[in-house]
């Protein structure tokens, strides 16, 4: 922890934490659908620690094409990731205290790997819903998968899915990138300063 | 020869354009040229106002879109309804109860918004029950029936149910004079003694909105038409007409029609409730109804009450006052600012407009003219604060704008008449279609009118739409008033009789919307909360089936063990939770109407088989892409038979665990 910056490195770093602690207390991501009957649309928020949203008429149209019904507690991650998460915010608070490259450096390694594993799994979880249907459903179109998009919209019969971030989401991946700039711009110019 | 011909036609031609010339040109239709443009409301789009109308002798109330005319619902009030199973289930049938038991229909008069400092609120809307005397208060969040009271010692509650400036009190007061309830037999001969009127004031709980009888007043046996509750000034007095002060009771059309002027009623109510507080009512007994619906039971109950309290007016100097009006008044209508009381004497060639302040001076002064039972008759000339002249034949009601101007509608010459509150000089006049009854303003009756339309609610249609045998419907005409002279936008036929319409901006009503019942608070006894709890009980001859309804299948849908002798009840109970996803229910051969079933609401349909066999039974709204599939069958076997009781549902491949 030679290395020292600039006050403004170490404030934008608080920052970078509180806007990643804030998907404490809003939703990280939302799926829409939209259909002709549906004008006001039907919404799954996803937390970090749970589901919200209109679960129980999405499970009620989605038991026609046979997908599985979505249920909180089939999740795994919502136990685990509120305590991975807190380690990586409180990480955030400790690098800005010691405003050292170094821990910067893993921070954000830390981040990143964080929206790759987190990202994937969602990836995985709609593949598992979209595909594993029950062949005794009323609904079934040849070769149809019901896979909602991983981001931006795809039509599914007569529904529109959208799937986008959602505040919780955008202030982590907008605290995410803040810490990137930190560790390009003001890190790395540090080191280059000192060499000189 | 020939020229003699040409002569005569000549002659013929002329005479035939002189006739024409010389017929009367009928007055102008005054038909606005943008109209189209000012009604449409293009689709999606909401409109701007509710219109609450009556049905009249459909004994319903039906809300619709204005300035589109669009009808949106018809609510059940006072009639059963086979299309939705009100009175027809187990949960609606009290709501139609009576001191006279289950009473199936009513004629449904006078819409009266619920008032806060009288502007409209949009909370409640109440609505009376001529026929068997009934009000009834329905919530605009649901657009359902809550509560219906009957009313005793009246018959025909004609002048009902007006609400005073803060929906303090409804009223009711009699159109047919009786006796009594508790001396009923008398000879009809013996009305001036024995019959007798009686004016109704229910307290409003300005919470819940429930209903109840506070007191009545007993009063001389007229007739009474219609009232209106003062506003700011005039806030403490009710004001009631009456006709046939003559006290006929044969050949009312001639009989009651002999006297130049008959009574404006003014109560002073707020002294009636201290008199009856102070302890000075007199209990009598009566029996009537009081039925109450509840959200969280999902059902009705219905009282009998037995006694109401009562103040002889002859007994309370000070309380009622009588101002002369000239022949049969029929409305007695406050204007916005509560000074005025425009009463329109339907045979009269004036409509006189009544001055509270001068009212309360000429009381103050005795400026009497004689008495009935010793109740004041106050001076025509002292009370009056003018007269509209020839205003046009049978002036009915009037309702009033923001711009100081009244609208009274005229029955036999078939027309509206714009005057001037403050100088009773008429302003304008617009033909309507025809024999208008009441005409509505938005506000029209509160102390802050929204103006900007009436609607003239019209009896007879003939030529004005498509014919449909000798059965035709009656009708609502839009018209603008927002500038000098009156302009007809729209004509539009409506349910029943469109007797009375109050209409409201839509955003008063449309943000305290219920979308759906939670399942969560529905405490019907008979509720199922979950498919795995559907269920059919046997307890002698009686059966009840626990079923549930979900896109898209009952369950259970097979039932075998119903018996020839059983009474079944069906209690159905929506499982969604979504908003306009209700189920339908109905059995083969019921002798009974089918049920519409809200999301998170449970409602029972009673049936007795009649014959051995297969009864097929379904969901009757189209409620999804397999509603075709959602159905079952009743096994009904003979009395005694041992066909054991039981039920199924085929397994569902995907369903919560």
């Amino acid at each position: 922890m030679k290395t020292t910056t600039t006050q403004s490195s170490r404030i934008f770093i608080a920052i970078s934490a509180i806007l990643l602690s804030g998907a404490y207390f809003l939703p990280l991501w939302r799926i829409l659908l939209e259909a002709p009957q549906y004008p006001e649309g039907l919404e799954l928020k996803i937390w970090l620690t749970g589901l919200s949203g209109n679960i129980a008429q999405i499970n009620g149209l989605n038991h026609y094409i046979g997908m599985k019904f979505i249920v909180e507690a089939d999740f795994w991650e919502f136990k685990l990731m509120p305590y991975i998460y807190g380690v990586i915010v409180l990480l955030g608070f400790i690098t800005a205290y010691f405003n050292s490259t170094k821990l910067l450096w893993i921070w954000v390694i830390c981040l990143v790997l964080f929206a790759i594993v987190g990202l994937t799994d969602f990836y995985l979880w709609e593949y598992a819903y979209g595909h594993n249907l029950d062949p005794r459903a009323a609904i079934k179109v040849p070769g149809m998968t019901y896979q909602p998009p991983l981001f931006g919209y795809k039509q599914l019969l007569n529904f529109l899915a959208g799937s986008f971030p959602d505040i919780g989401g955008i202030l982590a991946g907008t605290g995410g990138v803040i810490a990137v700039a930190v560790l390009f711009y003001k890190h790395r110019g540090r080191t280059k300063q000192t060499k000189q | 020869m020939k020229h003699l011909s040409h002569q005569l036609l000549l002659m013929a031609g002329a005479m035939s354009m002189f006739t024409v010339a010389c017929k009367p040109g009928k007055v102008n239709n005054a038909l606005s040229g943008d109209a189209a443009q000012r009604v449409y409301v293009a689709p999606g789009k909401y409109d701007e106002l509710y219109m609450f109308a009556s049905g009249g002798f459909s004994g319903q109330v039906a809300a619709y879109g204005i300035p589109s005319g669009r009808l949106l619902k018809v609510i059940p009030v006072f009639s059963q309804n086979p299309e939705n199973g009100y009175g027809y289930s187990e949960e609606t049938k009290p709501m139609l109860n009576t001191s006279h038991g289950f009473v199936p229909w009513d004629d449904s008069h006078h819409p009266e918004l619920s008032k806060t400092n009288g502007e409209d609120d949009g909370r409640w809307l109440f609505i009376n029950g001529n026929n068997t005397p009934r009000i009834a208060r329905i919530s605009l969040s649901t657009f359902k029936t809550e509560e219906i009271i009957e009313l005793p010692n009246v018959g025909g509650n004609h002048a009902s149910p007006f609400c005073t400036e803060n929906t303090e009190y409804v009223v009711g007061n009699t159109r047919f004079s009786v006796p009594l309830d508790d001396e009923p037999d008398v000879p009809i001969d013996s009305y001036k003694k024995t019959f007798k009127g009686a004016v109704s004031f229910i307290k409003v709980d300005k919470n819940s909105g429930n209903m109840n009888l506070a007191f009545q007043l007993i009063v001389p046996g007229f007739n009474y038409d219609l009232a209106h509750a003062g506003k700011g000034p005039s806030h403490d007095w009710v004001f009631f007409s009456s006709y046939n002060t003559e006290q006929a009771y044969s050949l009312l059309e001639v009989n009651a029609s002999q006297r130049d002027k008959d009574f404006i009623m003014a109560v002073n109510w707020k002294k009636a409730e201290e008199l009856i507080a102070q302890g000075k009512g007199k209990k009598i007994p009566a029996k009537y109804a009081h039925n109450k619906w509840n959200d969280k039971t999902h059902s009705a109950t219905s009282t009998i009450e037995t006694g109401t309290v009562t103040l002889d007016i002859k007994d309370f100097p000070g309380l009622v006052y009588y101002m002369p009006c000239p022949k049969s008044p029929h409305g007695a209508d406050v204007d916005p600012t509560g000074e005025y009381i425009a009463a329109s004497g339907k045979l009269a060639a004036v409509i006189p407009v009544f001055s509270f302040k001068k009212m309360l001076d000429a009381i103050d002064k005795k400026q009497y003219d004689g008495n009935i039972d010793g109740t004041p008759v106050l001076k025509y000339e002292a009370v009056l604060a003018g007269e509209v002249q020839k205003p046009g034949l049978g002036p009915l009601h009037t309702e009033f704008d923001d711009q100081g101007y009244a609208y009274t509608s005229m029955f036999v010459s078939s027309e509206i008449v714009k005057w001037k509150v403050s100088t009773r000089e008429i302003i304008d006049r617009i033909p309507t279609y025809y024999s208008i009854g009441h005409l509505s303003i938005p506000g029209g009756d509160s102390k802050k009118p929204y103006g900007k339309y009436v609607v003239a609610l019209n009896k007879i249609t003939k030529d004005r739409y498509l014919p449909t045998g000798p059965e035709l419907a009656q009708s609502a005409q839009l018209i603008d008033i927002t500038g000098n002279k009156m302009k007809l936008l729209l004509d539009f036929p409506t349910i029943g009789e469109p007797h009375y319409a109050q209409i409201i901006p839509a955003d008063k009503i449309v943000k305290q919307q219920v979308k759906f019942y939670k399942l969560e608070e529905n405490h019907h006894p008979y509720a199922t909360k979950a498919e795995k709890d559907a269920r059919v009980v046997r307890k002698g001859n009686r059966v009840d089936v626990y079923m549930t309804a979900i896109r898209s299948h009952l369950a259970p849908d097979n039932i075998e063990g119903i018996k020839i002798g059983d009474e079944v009840y069906v209690h159905v109970t929506n499982l969604e939770q979504d908003w306009d996803v209700p189920h339908g229910f109905a059995i083969k051969g019921s002798n009974n109407a089918e049920l519409l079933v809200m999301p998170g609401e449970t409602v029972t349909l009673k049936w007795t088989p009649d014959r051995i066999g297969i009864t097929p039974f379904y969901c009757t709204d189209f409620c999804s892409a397999l509603h075709q599939e959602m159905s079952g069958y009743f096994r009904v076997s003979a009395a005694g038979s041992s066909v054991p009781l039981v039920f199924r549902l085929g397994e569902n491949p995907v369903k919560e665990q």
